[in-house]
């Protein structure tokens, strides 16, 4: 890893500073309680591994559910998985894995000492995280004005701000008169499943400007970049579940088994 | 030279100036409460889960009050049913989750590293903040009428009852999130922050208790996040995954449920039987038989943990296949368990054992442990476990695990790290009364249940048939006797606080790390760098100067 490399200075004195006295040459970056960078550089990293360890438990729970339901009602799920705007879908992924690739070009920049290209490239994953949003936003609207809610709302198209019944529409009502049973399952999981996965997008947001903020600062070195480092990590994590909601949510078809149906 | 490099010897007591204490090192109230020292957070830690240990307590007195007579003794049945729950709610996610690891353990695991901090000072503070601000809800939802669901949250009660569940369900929701940043801290500070010297094959088994607990609380944690979270909506938004006439399974819940809570009850005992491996080896001055086959059954504990969660659910109408997979999986936790007894039993056998509070302590979880651990056996069992299951057999069992094993292993720790944590001695005979009351009431209370179990009593049942009422008498009297023996405990601890004795560095000529450093600590812990030597129980290559044994016992 590029990091290593980056800190092999600071291994070598990693082993004769113990028992010494001094710590003088500490920086003000370096907490009290560590005694090389590299050490406090590790910590972070295997916390953040650890973090993202729970992160994937926490949406496992939403993939289980997922994968029993739709073996129950496959052909519900395919039914719902239609009324999605793929082409929304599609592009949103480009948006997110695009926007992978400027954060890892943002720690990139940062274990480079290049603050305005850190800069540059933080502000491109930002303004990536808010067009994934405000894709989302049309395409939840849509959802909202078309009925397709979850659970026990599933059929009343609402308005999506004021959460108010809209008048009702001969045409959206045929259409929802023709999905199977039990699409309103599929809803559920498909809000829940995206809108914690875009509640996870906001709090990246609000991790990225405060990042931004820091770079700006001059906090960041050479040295020290652990934090632009283990933001991307989690931003990574965040575009990784992109990647399986896609498929599971957008691209699915219902086969039979066994030609019974 | 001694073999743990300490400042000791060095500096003497008080002698030197960077001798002052943690506890004096800065006044005020402000100093502690954004204090980022884990001695301190420790401590606020501390006092947290005694409030809510002290609140739940009250709520049980409370219940075997009612139960003292069939029919009405002391309160309606709805009222009832809102005790026992908060009694479970507060217990589970408030006091015995948090006890150990993030209150002893936030004190003792830096020290016992050598280490001066935990990794993450800051995250430590706001973890503890989590839990505070979990437990405001909690208190939120009692004034706010309350829950009476049990603190299991089944659907679809939980979903159509009255009451303040969301904002219960809330409450253990972000208390779980502190929970997982104290094990994600706590997983690298044991990785980053050993002293030198301080291999894996010389970590105390305490740390490797806590180890193995702070996995559990990083992946199992979030399942329970996530299920509660989908409850909060099912109840908000009306979502019906859990809603079988929308399609959804109330089953499902009680999987995903048990999912974390099965390694729950791991996230309990694996730190009480922890801190029982520091309190055997010092009171009987040995290494504890074994610490690679102790250190492994942890670590078996914790995975297998993950494997047997639908034993909760015998009887809620899985495949017959399933319950036969999760019956034989469940007998395998038994290996680890019984690895453990066998060690710590050995460890003792022909020892010159220090019969002190701590010790008692250590002994009654052993003697409670055998018990909680062998009746968990016959509900493993399909067969018995159609007739035990809810009754209360099952809230007997779970006791003698959840607080004959890990509240008594806690009170041993208490005693033992007391005078490391607060500089000052308690009165071991008052101790030593508290302790026999403790144990007295304790297994009165609950050693009858499991005849009232076999013979059919249902758990959380209001009222009951007149020949359970002996043995629910007996019961109920022994839960005044505990809590006689536990508040005359507090008010020792408090006395202690008062005008106790001040400690000797080594109260208990223990070998173990953390009491190579001053006691009470200083703000870094160690004066300076300790350097370790030898294992944690090596007494045979400690010497008399680092076992205190210049001091009178």
């Amino acid at each position: 890893m590029t990091e290593a490399a980056a800190h092999a200075d600071d291994h070598d004195h990693a082993h004769d500073e113990h028992g010494g006295e001094h710590h003088g040459d500490h920086p003000k970056w370096l907490q009290h309680h560590w005694d090389t960078p590299a050490q406090q550089f590790d910590a972070a990293k295997i916390g953040m591994w650890a973090f993202l360890g729970q992160e994937l438990l926490f949406f496992s729970g939403l993939f289980v559910a997922y994968a029993i339901y739709r073996t129950w009602f496959g052909e519900a799920f395919a039914a719902g998985s239609h009324q999605l705007d793929r082409t929304m879908g599609a592009a949103n992924t480009c948006v997110l894995l695009f926007s992978s690739l400027t954060a890892a070009l943002s720690v990139r920049a940062s274990q480079l000492g290049k603050k305005s290209e850190t800069t540059i490239w933080i502000l491109l994953t930002i303004a990536c995280a808010f067009i994934f949003l405000i894709v989302k936003y049309f395409e939840y609207h849509a959802k909202f004005d078309h009925g397709l809610l979850p659970g026990s709302f599933f059929g009343t198209p609402r308005d999506m701000l004021s959460f108010s019944p809209l008048p009702p529409d001969p045409k959206v009502a045929e259409h929802l008169q023709e999905l199977p049973d039990h699409t309103h399952v599929f809803f559920s999981l498909y809000f829940v499943m995206t809108g914690l996965h875009a509640i996870h997008v906001i709090i990246g947001i609000g991790v990225w400007v405060w990042i931004l903020k820091r770079n700006l600062r001059g906090d960041f070195s050479k040295r020290y970049f652990t934090p632009v480092d283990i933001t991307a990590l989690y931003w990574h994590l965040v575009d990784l579940v992109w990647i399986y909601l896609f498929p599971l949510l957008y691209l699915i078809d219902y086969v039979p088994h066994g030609g019974h149906h | 030279m001694a073999a743990i490099t300490t400042d000791q010897h060095g500096h003497g007591h008080g002698s030197g100036e960077p001798d002052v204490d943690y506890i004096r090192k800065s006044k005020g109230l402000m100093s502690w409460l954004i204090t980022l020292d884990h001695k301190r957070i420790g401590v606020m830690y501390l006092i947290s889960v005694m409030v809510f240990f002290v609140f739940a307590g009250v709520m049980a007195l409370l219940v075997r009050a009612e139960l003292f007579t069939p029919g009405r003794t002391l309160m309606d049945p709805d009222t009832y049913n809102r005790v026992f729950t908060l009694h479970g709610v507060v217990m589970v996610f408030f006091f015995i989750i948090p006890a150990v690891p993030a209150a002893l353990g936030n004190f003792v695991l830096p020290i016992m590293l050598g280490a001066k901090d935990v990794a993450f000072p800051r995250l430590n503070l706001l973890s503890y903040y989590i839990y505070v601000l979990g437990g405001c809800f909690g208190i939120f939802s009692m004034i706010n009428g309350a829950v009476d669901t049990g603190w299991t949250f089944y659907t679809p009660y939980s979903t159509t009852t009255n009451g303040a569940v969301v904002w219960m369900v809330m409450a253990a929701f972000i208390a779980g999130f502190s929970s997982i940043l104290t094990g994600v801290n706590f997983i690298v500070t044991i990785h980053k922050l050993r002293a030198p010297g301080l291999t894996w094959s010389r970590l105390p088994l305490f740390l490797w208790g806590i180890y193995a607990t702070s996995i559990l609380q990083v992946l199992a944690t979030p399942v329970l996040a996530i299920t509660l979270l989908l409850l909060m909506l099912e109840r908000t938004m009306d979502i019906g995954i859990f809603d079988p006439h929308k399609g959804g399974d109330p089953v499902l819940f009680q999987h995903f449920f048990w999912f974390y809570s099965h390694p729950a009850v791991y996230i309990m005992i694996l730190p009480g039987m922890a801190i029982v491996n520091e309190i055997i080896a010092t009171f009987t001055h040995r290494k504890i038989m074994g610490y690679r086959a102790v250190f492994i059954s942890s670590l078996a504990l914790a995975l297998f943990s993950f494997l047997v969660w639908a034993h909760h659910m015998f009887t809620s109408g899985m495949s017959e296949y399933a319950n036969m997979v999760f019956s034989a999986l469940t007998f395998l936790v038994a290996i680890p368990s019984g690895v453990k007894v066998f060690n710590w039993t050995g460890t003792l056998y022909k020892a010159s054992i220090w019969v002190a509070s701590p010790m008692l302590y250590g002994l009654a979880f052993l003697f409670q442990f055998c018990i909680g651990g062998l009746t968990g056996l016959f509900l493993a069992t399909l067969a018995t476990d159609i007739h035990l299951h809810d009754t209360y057999f099952v809230v007997a069992h779970f006791h003698y695990v959840m607080v004959g094993s890990t509240v008594f292993a806690f009170f041993g720790g208490l005693h033992y790290w007391w005078p490391k944590m607060t500089g000052k001695l308690y009165d071991e005979k008052t101790a030593k009364i508290c302790f026999w009351l403790i144990f007295v009431g304790y297994n009165t209370v609950f050693l009858p249940q499991f005849v009232l179990g076999s013979r059919g009593m249902p758990r959380r049942y209001y009222d009951y048939l007149p020949q359970f009422q002996f043995l629910h008498q007996v019961s109920t009297v022994g839960s005044w006797i505990l809590a006689i023996g536990g508040f005359w405990m507090l008010f020792m601890f408090v006395q202690s606080l008062r005008n106790g004795k001040k400690s000797p560095w080594n109260p208990w000529n223990s070998a173990g790390y953390e009491w190579g450093s001053p006691t009470p600590p200083p703000l870094e812990n160690f004066n300076k760098q300790p350097v370790f030597t030898r294992g944690p129980y090596d007494y045979h290559l400690a010497t008399d100067a680092e076992l205190g044994e210049e001091q009178v016992k």
